[in-house]
């Protein structure tokens, strides 16, 4: 699916996208972002907003009703580059696969040969910092662990473009943080276009470049903010006044999208 | 104090089968009950002894039948439900007959089949109608039980049909086949002892159900019950077996097989 063409400066483009499911839930839209190559771009509402649909559409998985969704397409170095990487909300590992078939999943689909499977799993397991582990099965795997094989999966295959859906929702915070640190630091290194959703203000702030505040039903974007403060963003950066200030302006900008639900 | 719980949890049956033999085996002492009414629990197992010959070279043959009856079962319920997978044309078409098939008593279908086929065939294949249905409706179960994320993952990864049937749906299908195997070991033990009964008032056969019925017809009612107990044991090995194997497949990752914790 070659889309529109898109400038070299950018990775994903929405324009005008709307989604509306079977059943007549009107899920998205219409609804625009443009995500420059390289950013870290944070998608942030309340449940039920769209923002997983449009990274499922983003992601291929889902096909926008009216609209046009533009991702760029690498010319790629290997047949089994990816451009691009998802990570869900639940680890989504197969529970009969060690932690390296896991990961090699995306590889063996796109035929590689085995050695160069071999290399590349153990460089994205080396990532995530789960080498020990790459003969381990999920069971024995706590949360964060088995969320950290899911990204070594997203990243086997070298993308452009890494997508995550609310990634560590379910973790506790101390595992989230560190998860978040360690996700900053491979999104430096690596050099890739990441779209996070989140309904933490707190982790979006914290992560990205640019917050991007949807509303719900249907989804739209109500507001959007620039965090300014360099990189690397670190530990430190979670306990400065500049945080707790983008921390509240955020939460402000959230609050409309909340009100009038009757459920809290 | 597990092992100790799991030391009484084995030697109760075992002490309630003895009392149980003990008990009968003084009913026929006592009220002097003769063998060809109601043998005692010793003169079941002489007969098993004495006529051991006849009755092994029985076991085999309903054995044998029984095995291949469970393996026509086995490939024809996976690959029908394979290709219920893949067709829904396919599934809508045959389903339907799948069940009459399988709610038709088996006993009834037994005696035409005995018409049409060779009896060694009409045996196998009635073994086959019976065991076949829950391997079929749980290899379904289990294609259809496939992760949404995962099934997604796949498709964002570009995984043709056979690489999703390979390496998502049969693997996540595994535990629910193991399942529909475990029944359908001892469904095809039933359907082939169905067959050897109906066929046997025919006159032909030397499995272990013809050798109830014979024994019935000459009152050789000691043979009947070490045949009926050798069935029976047949019956609890291959359950085990089949359950030792599902074991072994899934100890490492499915929840049914991993020790429970506490």
């Amino acid at each position: 699916m070659a889309g529109p063409a898109l400038s070299d400066a950018m990775a994903v483009s929405l324009g005008d996208v709307t989604k509306v499911y079977d059943n007549g839930v009107a899920a998205l839209g219409p609804f625009d972002l443009d995500v420059k190559r390289g950013e870290f771009v944070s998608l942030l509402g309340p449940s039920g907003c769209g923002k997983s649909t449009a990274l499922r559409l983003i992601a291929g998985l889902t096909t926008p009703s009216s609209g046009v969704v533009a991702v760029s397409h690498h010319a790629k170095e290997t047949r089994a580059g990816h451009d691009i990487g998802f990570v869900f909300q639940e680890p989504t590992l197969m529970p009969w696969a060690s932690v390296q078939d896991n990961v090699r999943l995306p590889l063996k689909l796109a035929g590689m040969a085995t050695t160069e499977a071999d290399r590349r799993i153990s460089e994205a397991l080396a990532q995530v910092a789960l080498s020990e582990f790459a003969a381990a099965y999920p069971r024995e795997l706590s949360g964060g662990m088995k969320m950290r094989v899911s990204l070594a999966r997203a990243l086997v295959t070298r993308p452009d473009i890494l997508l995550m859906d609310e990634p560590f929702a379910a973790l506790d915070e101390i595992t989230r943080f560190r998860l978040n640190n360690d996700l900053l630091e491979l999104w430096r290194k690596l050099n890739m276009t990441v779209i996070f959703v989140t309904h933490s203000v707190f982790e979006s702030v914290y992560l990205s470049q640019r917050v991007v505040v949807m509303s719900s039903r249907p989804g739209r974007v109500s507001a959007e903010f620039r965090i300014d403060t360099p990189e690397p963003r670190v530990e430190d950066f979670r306990m400065s006044a500049s945080y707790a200030a983008y921390c509240r302006e955020v939460s402000q900008a959230l609050v409309p999208s909340y009100s009038g639900r009757t459920s809290a | 104090m597990s092992s100790s719980r799991d030391f009484v949890r084995f030697l109760l049956p075992v002490v309630v089968l003895a009392a149980g033999i003990a008990l009968w085996e003084l009913v026929v002492r006592v009220n002097d009950i003769q063998p060809y009414v109601l043998p005692g629990p010793s003169a079941v197992f002489q007969t098993l002894v004495a006529d051991w010959p006849v009755l092994s070279e029985s076991l085999g043959v309903t054995l044998l039948t029984t095995l291949e009856g469970f393996i026509a079962a086995a490939i024809g319920g996976v690959a029908l439900a394979l290709l219920f997978n893949q067709s829904k044309w396919l599934e809508y078409s045959l389903f339907p007959y799948a069940v009459i098939l399988q709610v038709t008593p088996v006993i009834a279908i037994a005696p035409l089949l005995l018409i049409y086929l060779q009896q060694q065939t009409a045996v196998i294949v009635c073994a086959w109608i019976v065991a076949f249905f829950p391997v079929l409706s749980n290899t379904t179960l289990g294609l259809n039980s496939v992760d949404r994320n995962l099934a997604g993952l796949f498709s964002l990864y570009g995984a043709s049909r056979l690489q999703t049937l390979r390496y998502l749906k049969l693997p996540a299908a595994l535990p629910y086949i193991l399942g529909g195997l475990r029944i359908a070991g001892g469904l095809s033990l039933i359907g082939a002892v169905v067959a050897e009964i109906a066929a046997g008032t025919a006159g032909a056969g030397s499995g272990l159900a013809f050798r109830i019925a014979e024994s019935g017809y000459r009152l050789n009612i000691p043979r009947m019950f070490a045949a009926l107990l050798l069935l029976s044991v047949a019956g609890i090995v291959i359950y085990g077996l089949l359950a030792l194997i599902s074991h072994l497949v899934l100890r490492r990752w499915h929840e049914s097989a991993l020790r429970k914790e506490n």
